[in-house]
């Protein structure tokens, strides 16, 4: 939606910090908290992550399928992330009006939506109401009918959004900085796809990528709320239990991330971002912690890094600065990422450059890495289990990691055991190299010169 | 700017639904009572500080909210920006504990935080483990008074809030223009400046400023607490006693005074040519009453005028110009009812296809008519009150979102009864009530239309 207005809880308010945003982002599993986790499978084969609770009366459910938009098929990039958007749009016998009217009625809220990995979908629900609002649910996920119109209207609407955005500096930078660091990867392409791309995805095509994608054997499921497994199995094979057992998903490539690279994208602006991209890790590298720890103690942590002290408390040069761990089905990085005025473009990235040199060289102290722990520890709770919500989100996501039922005890042992020389090793690993850089703003080009901070500051004193 | 795709736009306009349940929503179910030890509590403590609880036992996490009655409205003409630059400030440290080491403490224990200001109010939060409520309350209370700023921690800050501006409004075409819209829109009232306030006068705002506001307006007869979560009402009590009960009230501290708005009484326009803008779009905006300003009754009115006019997919902005006209790639609108002062009602639409935005806007205005003049159905009103409703439900299962929605009640004039009336009083509306205040208020002579347009060819 283009138009301007926060539609949030709070109009108009302001934050002080973005950082959480860009946080959140990593896949931090911080940990502590009693959840009592059931694995429920049903007589079709499907397993559910369940949390029971009946303090409220809704249920809510979340569901994933592997393969997201880098199972678009060649030249139709776009196809699932316009899929996601049809599945309220008609479904079964119901046609798109009837079938949200009936959504509605039932006092059930559902959503869809496709990142680069997978095809999401959720579900809150009043549980007096459960029985109509799952059918809805399941119609949708089985037979939903991609009717011309809906789909005519929301390739239009997604359009737009390509067009709207075809002069926006920081989209094309982004775009440009994707298609430097992955190549010919489909992650290097946008989710939305282009206009060319998008304007010939047919319905069939879509029929077609739904057989594909939605399957038992690539389906993670986590529900929370008002329903015991009992009821629960049986609900999971009304909702999945039709669907084939294998998904058909084409082989993608590992790919990572290319370095030393340089996108300057030039642009009139009052101020510049930047984005560096370093190496990451696995989830399931045993350093994978001590990565972790690292990247909050240099960056990741919202209100006390380094990079936070070093670059807005102390000079004052940034209103948000952050660095996080991307981890994703086929690639890792280690980004840092801020915007400063241009004319101070070059100090930040000295700064910036200066304390990776400072981390690399000496590592965090003792007591640095004791408070990281704590907090990585602590934060779980706090981060990820505060709502039905939040906890069928988590218990999703730690199942598309593949990180055991009973990883929310186990991390905290992971973390406590990671020892400062493997976090300075880390560090050594993942900041030693020469990172690609991104810089949006007036006088990009000047940047690359490094320490010439007189090109940037003449090019630019007049706009301010 | 972003035409974001249809999905997102959707989400967005969803959380229209959480907008107008803020304005005052409340936890009692007929359908399923609260547990008793579920039961929210609200009393007063003898230097007048306002103590909310709102227990919520599922998980060990408790959201700590300081919420003082002052924003962005209540700054002295020349100072804008200050209550939000002192906000930035609160976090340099006091005698007791200098600073960093109440972030230090926070980060230590696991828990998040984080500040916000807004028109009517400023907030100070922290996301803890219960057992760390009473160090939280600790440090809370001690920066409510003790603040102490240099001018060596004042200028890298107001360097920070000037990046922050940049980031917010200077480089984002939409918010440039909706920042004008809003100066044109009030015509004397603060709501019309920018809560992180103007770019010049963010540049001279210096520490005298900053404590002249802070002593002004930070003292406990001026505040609210909130304290949600895995919490006991007698055990907020006593912790909220010790930590805040000491702090003097301030004598001084008069009735908020605003400077009043004089009639709506010209259609005016306001356009924005930017050469990122590759979509148009247009918004138009009212002044209108607010929960705290309202007659009986009418700001729920005005919150389902809103929901059947444009809130999400199935009101009548979405299903006539995004579905069956098929001229807009998003269309709605939205009713900002918490505010202490009058406030705002808009409307937006963006073209797609080979539509203008001129005929959105038309077909816009054609449905705000419809309204005015035939009314609404009693079946969509039916739908939008049950919208309500259950949105009231999947509220309880955010702690955060239930200690947002009781601080931005009660410090823009609502009171916690108030609140937990509300699904009741939504209940209560007619359809007339609706049709009345379409006429009433949506009047195209007393509106502001701001226009997002591309920059004209041959110009650059």
């Amino acid at each position: 939606m283009s138009f301007p207005f926060n539609l949030k809880t709070f109009t108009g308010t302001i934050v002080r910090t973005l950082g959480a945003t860009a946080i959140a982002l990593t896949v931090a599993w911080p940990a502590a908290a009693a959840v009592d986790i059931q694995e429920v499978r049903s007589d079709s084969g499907v397993t559910a992550w369940l949390v029971e609770d009946y303090t409220i009366p809704m249920i809510a459910i979340n569901f994933a399928f592997e393969g997201g938009a880098t199972q678009d098929p060649d030249g139709k990039g776009g196809l699932v992330n316009l899929m996601s958007a049809l599945f309220d749009e008609g479904a079964g016998d119901l046609e798109s009006n009837d079938y949200q009217e009936a959504l509605d009625n039932a006092g059930a809220e559902m959503s869809f939506n496709a990142t680069t990995d997978a095809l999401y979908g959720s579900m809150r629900l009043l549980s007096d109401n459960k029985d109509e609002a799952l059918r809805l649910l399941a119609l949708a996920v089985n037979e939903p009918r991609f009717d011309e119109t809906p789909v005519e209207r929301m390739r239009q609407q997604i359009l737009t959004g390509i067009r709207a955005s075809s002069r926006d500096p920081q989209r094309q930078g982004m775009r440009q900085f994707s298609r430097t660091l992955y190549g010919d990867h489909p992650y290097a392409l946008e989710r939305e796809g282009t206009e060319e791309t998008i304007t010939v995805v047919t319905p069939d095509d879509l029929r077609a990528a739904h057989g594909d994608l939605l399957a038992k054997s690539n389906l993670h499921v986590a529900v929370v709320g008002a329903i015991d497994a009992e009821t629960l199995k049986a609900d999971l094979d009304r909702i999945f239990g039709d669907l084939p057992d294998e998904a058909r998903l084409k082989d993608i490539a590992r790919v990572e991330p290319k370095l030393g690279e340089e996108v300057l994208y030039e642009f009139a602006l009052p101020q510049s971002t930047l984005q560096l991209v370093y190496p990451g890790i696995e989830r399931d590298d045993p350093e994978f912690f001590a990565a972790y720890l690292m990247n909050h103690i240099f960056g990741g942590g919202t209100f006390s890094s380094r990079l936070f002290n070093e670059v807005r408390e102390t000079r004052g040069l940034t209103y948000g600065i952050g660095s996080w761990l991307q981890g994703r089905e086929y690639s890792n990085s280690l980004a840092i990422s801020t915007s400063t005025r241009a004319d101070q473009v070059t100090q930040a990235l000295d700064v910036i450059r200066q304390e990776v040199a400072k981390f690399i060289a000496e590592g965090p102290t003792e007591e640095e890495l004791a408070k990281a722990k704590t907090y990585v520890i602590g934060a779980y709770a706090i981060n990820n289990l505060d709502s039905s919500a939040s906890i069928a989100r988590t218990l999703l996501e730690l199942q598309r990691d593949d990180l055991g039922i009973d990883y929310i005890e186990t991390r905290v042992d992971q973390i406590e055991s990671v020892t400062l020389d493997e976090v300075r090793a880390s560090a050594q690993r993942l900041l030693s190299a020469e990172p690609s850089l991104l810089v949006i703003g007036p006088g990009a080009r000047e940047t690359d010169t490094g320490n010439d901070a007189a090109a940037g500051e003449g090019e630019t004193d007049s706009s301010n | 700017m972003h035409l974001m795709p249809a999905a997102m736009a959707r989400g967005l306009a969803g959380t229209a639904i959480g907008l107008a349940l803020l304005s005052g929503a409340a936890s009692a179910q007929d359908r399923n009572a609260t547990p008793v030890e579920n039961e929210i509590a609200d009393f007063t403590l003898d230097n007048g500080l306002e103590v909310v609880v709102i227990p919520d036992r599922r998980a060990p996490v408790v959201t700590h909210m300081l919420w003082f009655k002052v924003g962005s409205a209540d700054e002295e003409p020349g100072k804008s920006g200050i209550a939000h630059f002192l906000e930035h400030l609160m976090f340099k440290g006091t005698d007791k504990y200098p600073q960093g080491e109440f972030s230090t403490r926070i980060a230590e224990v696991g828990g998040r935080e984080n500040a916000f200001t807004s028109y009517d109010y400023t907030a100070y939060f922290q996301q803890i483990a219960p057992e760390h409520l009473e160090t939280m309350m600790e440090f809370e209370a001690d920066r409510m008074t003790g603040l102490v700023l240099t001018d060596a921690v004042v200028d890298p800050e107001r360097e920070v809030v000037i990046e922050e501006r940049n980031s917010r409004i200077e480089t984002q075409p939409n918010s440039i223009l909706s920042e004008s819209v809003n100066a044109t829109l009030y015509q004397n009232h603060g709501y019309g400046v920018p809560i992180i306030g103007w770019m010049h006068e963010i540049e001279k705002l210096n520490r005298a400023d900053a404590l002249e506001f802070y002593q002004r307006y930070y003292a406990p007869n001026n505040a609210v607490l909130v304290v949600a979560g895995d919490v006991d009402v007698e055990e907020v009590r006593e912790l909220a006693t010790e930590h805040y009960g000491a702090i003097p009230a301030n004598p001084e501290l008069g009735a908020r005074a605003r400077t009043e708005e004089p009639p709506q009484r010209t259609a005016r326009t306001v356009t924005y040519r930017d050469e990122r803008v590759t979509v148009p779009g247009y918004s138009k905006s009212w002044v209108v009453p607010s929960y705290s300003t309202a007659e009986d009754g009418e700001a729920e009115v005005l919150d389902l005028l809103s929901e059947i006019l444009g809130g999400g997919i199935r009101s009548r902005l979405y299903q006539s110009l995004v579905v069956e006209q098929g001229i807009a790639s998003s269309a709605g609108s939205y009713f900002r009812g918490t505010s202490l002062d009058a406030t705002v009602f808009g409307v937006y639409g963006a073209p797609r296809g080979e539509a203008t935005l001129e005929d959105v806007e038309a077909a816009a205005d054609a449905e705000i008519r419809k309204i005015a003049e035939e009314g609404v159905t009693a079946e969509e009103l039916e739908a939008a009150k049950n919208r309500y409703l259950r949105s009231i439900i999947f509220a309880r299962d955010d702690q955060s979102g239930m200690a947002n929605m009781y601080g931005a009640a009660l410090t823009t004039g609502s009171t916690v009864a108030d609140v937990e009336a509300w699904p009741e009083r939504i209940r209560a509306v007619e359809a007339d009530a609706i049709k009345a205040a379409a006429a009433r208020y949506l009047d195209q002579n007393r509106s502001v239309t701001g226009y997002l347009l591309p920059q004209e060819e041959g110009r650059s």
